[in-house]
């Protein structure tokens, strides 16, 4: 009930800002867009390198409006306020996973529509898996903004966060220079990263007609992160403060 | 008398600050308090420690009976901050019924608060395009929409219309009448004598506790402004 209400607030908040909604929606289907015309002719490579993007846009996107939207409600005292009340952490931080995730689900599924149907980007194992997978990424990144925020004091600070936190993982996940040929280090960086996984994941789906295990434990691997994220982040949440 | 609060050797410190150093005081159920201090002189922290916010240091702050900031407190108490603590990009409506949600409450007991701090005419309206007045009384709406059994405000009148402070008053004293306890902060003078009783702090010390008019007469003035000015000098001269 107080989930439920907390999801309904901030999906409420959501839809009194349209300028936010319209980027939500619209800005990751531009960049596809642009990058279908930067690899004209070369049908194999775009559909690599949207694939992974596909994966990649709902993850900073969402990273960066939760770790304003956290920071905010930390400034503006509503944080504070609603500590006095019977909410517990996790209905305030699942609150929050789920109405992004919610968005995030327009967003791929809007984003990986119009690849595949208006651009023709070619995908094996389906639409519905790779909109699974963004929406995964998606969580795992309000996750990870919800844990950031924790260290922010304004929102300055917080947007420093993002190239720190997403510039390592998108050099890193394989979409620049293959995994597998990075030296040992780098290799061993990336396979710590969970964005490698997830790109993985939708590589899986874009060579494999049927969903293969490799794919689902990769997926395994980032819903696994999303949740320690979460859970971390419960434990940086304090009801009293100095 | 029945205890609603209880402070009791509380000590807060904030950096290398000492806010609140060994206070003490209690507030009686169903009573009008007000808490009255310069800017600076702990109200704040004493509030937060009450609504169990606050890291404490040393000391005790009982609510009800049970701990400050145990969950069960949590349904019981309503806390207006200082500044106004509501969600800018919801409607004043839309925030009152988030609240009341959070008590398992629905849109009635929203939109009955939403009325008792008179903003039903800007009910549909999003709090970021309200003055600061109306915004501080939609923050208010959220603090009492629950009914709350503790009600603890952070200045809850500061820039509003004389009408409309009047209104408020009259609204905490019915509140008290049906035997909420309300702890209130001001530094309007002319507010404190609509207490039933009132705590005067000063740089983390409680220098008087007593009815407006046991201050005055105390202080040998019938002005509280004056009142407050003298105990501060009668009690510097004790400390030095």
């Amino acid at each position: 009930m107080i989930l439920a209400s907390t999801v309904r607030r901030i999906l409420t908040q959501l839809r009194h800002d349209p300028r936010t909604i319209a980027l939500i929606v619209v800005v990751p289907t531009l960049l596809i867009t642009l990058i279908y015309f930067m690899y004209d002719g070369q049908p194999r490579v775009f559909d690599r390198v949207a694939l992974t993007m596909l994966g990649i846009f709902p993850f900073i996107v969402m990273f960066l409006i939760t770790s304003i939207a956290m920071l905010r409600e930390r400034t503006t005292g509503t944080l504070e306020r609603l500590f006095t009340t019977p909410i517990g952490k996790l209905d305030l931080l699942f609150g929050y996973g789920i109405a992004f995730g919610l968005a995030a689900t327009v967003q791929a599924t809007v984003a990986a529509g119009f690849a595949y149907w208006a651009l023709g980007m070619h995908a094996a194992g389906g639409l519905g898996l790779v909109v699974l997978i963004a929406v995964a990424n998606a969580v795992l990144g309000v996750a990870l903004g919800l844990l950031c925020s924790a260290f922010a004091r304004t929102e300055f600070q917080a947007v420093q966060f993002m190239p720190l936190i997403v510039a390592p993982q998108l050099l890193l996940c394989g979409l620049f220079v293959p995994r597998e040929r990075m030296v040992g280090w780098l290799h061993g960086i990336s396979d710590v990263l969970p964005m490698s996984y997830s790109v993985r994941a939708l590589t899986e789906v874009g060579t494999h007609p049927e969903p293969t295990g490799t794919m689902w434990r990769d997926l395994g691997v980032v819903l696994a992160v999303t949740v320690l994220a979460l859970g971390v982040g419960a434990a940086t949440l304090r009801r009293r403060t100095a | 008398m029945d205890t609603a609060i209880e402070v009791s050797g509380l000590v807060v410190r904030r950096g290398k600050r000492t806010v609140l150093d060994h206070f003490d005081c209690a507030v009686a159920r169903g009573s009008v308090t007000g808490l009255l201090g310069p800017s600076g002189s702990g109200k704040t922290t004493l509030m937060r420690a009450v609504v169990g916010v606050q890291v404490v240091a040393a000391g005790t702050v009982t609510v009800l009976g049970s701990p400050a900031g145990s969950p069960a407190l949590r349904g019981r108490i309503g806390y207006l901050t200082q500044a106004p603590s509501v969600y800018a990009d919801l409607t004043v409506r839309e925030n009152a019924r988030y609240f009341a949600a959070l008590h398992r409450l629905g849109a009635r007991a929203a939109d009955e608060a939403v009325e008792t701090v008179g903003l039903t005419g800007a009910a549909g309206q999003l709090v970021a395009g309200l003055s600061g007045g109306q915004r501080s009384r939609a923050s208010l709406a959220c603090a009492i929409v629950s009914r709350p059994e503790v009600l603890v405000l952070d200045e809850p009148t500061v820039g509003q219309d004389p009408v409309l402070r009047d209104e408020l008053w009259a609204h905490f004293r019915r509140m008290a009448a049906d035997g909420a306890t309300v702890l209130v902060s001001s530094h309007v003078m002319d507010e404190a004598n609509r207490c039933d009783r009132l705590l005067l702090i000063r740089e983390g010390v409680l220098i008087a506790d007593d009815t407006p008019a046991a201050v005055k007469h105390a202080a040998g003035s019938d002005d509280l402004d004056q009142a407050f000015l003298n105990l501060i000098r009668a009690h510097e001269k004790v400390t030095t």
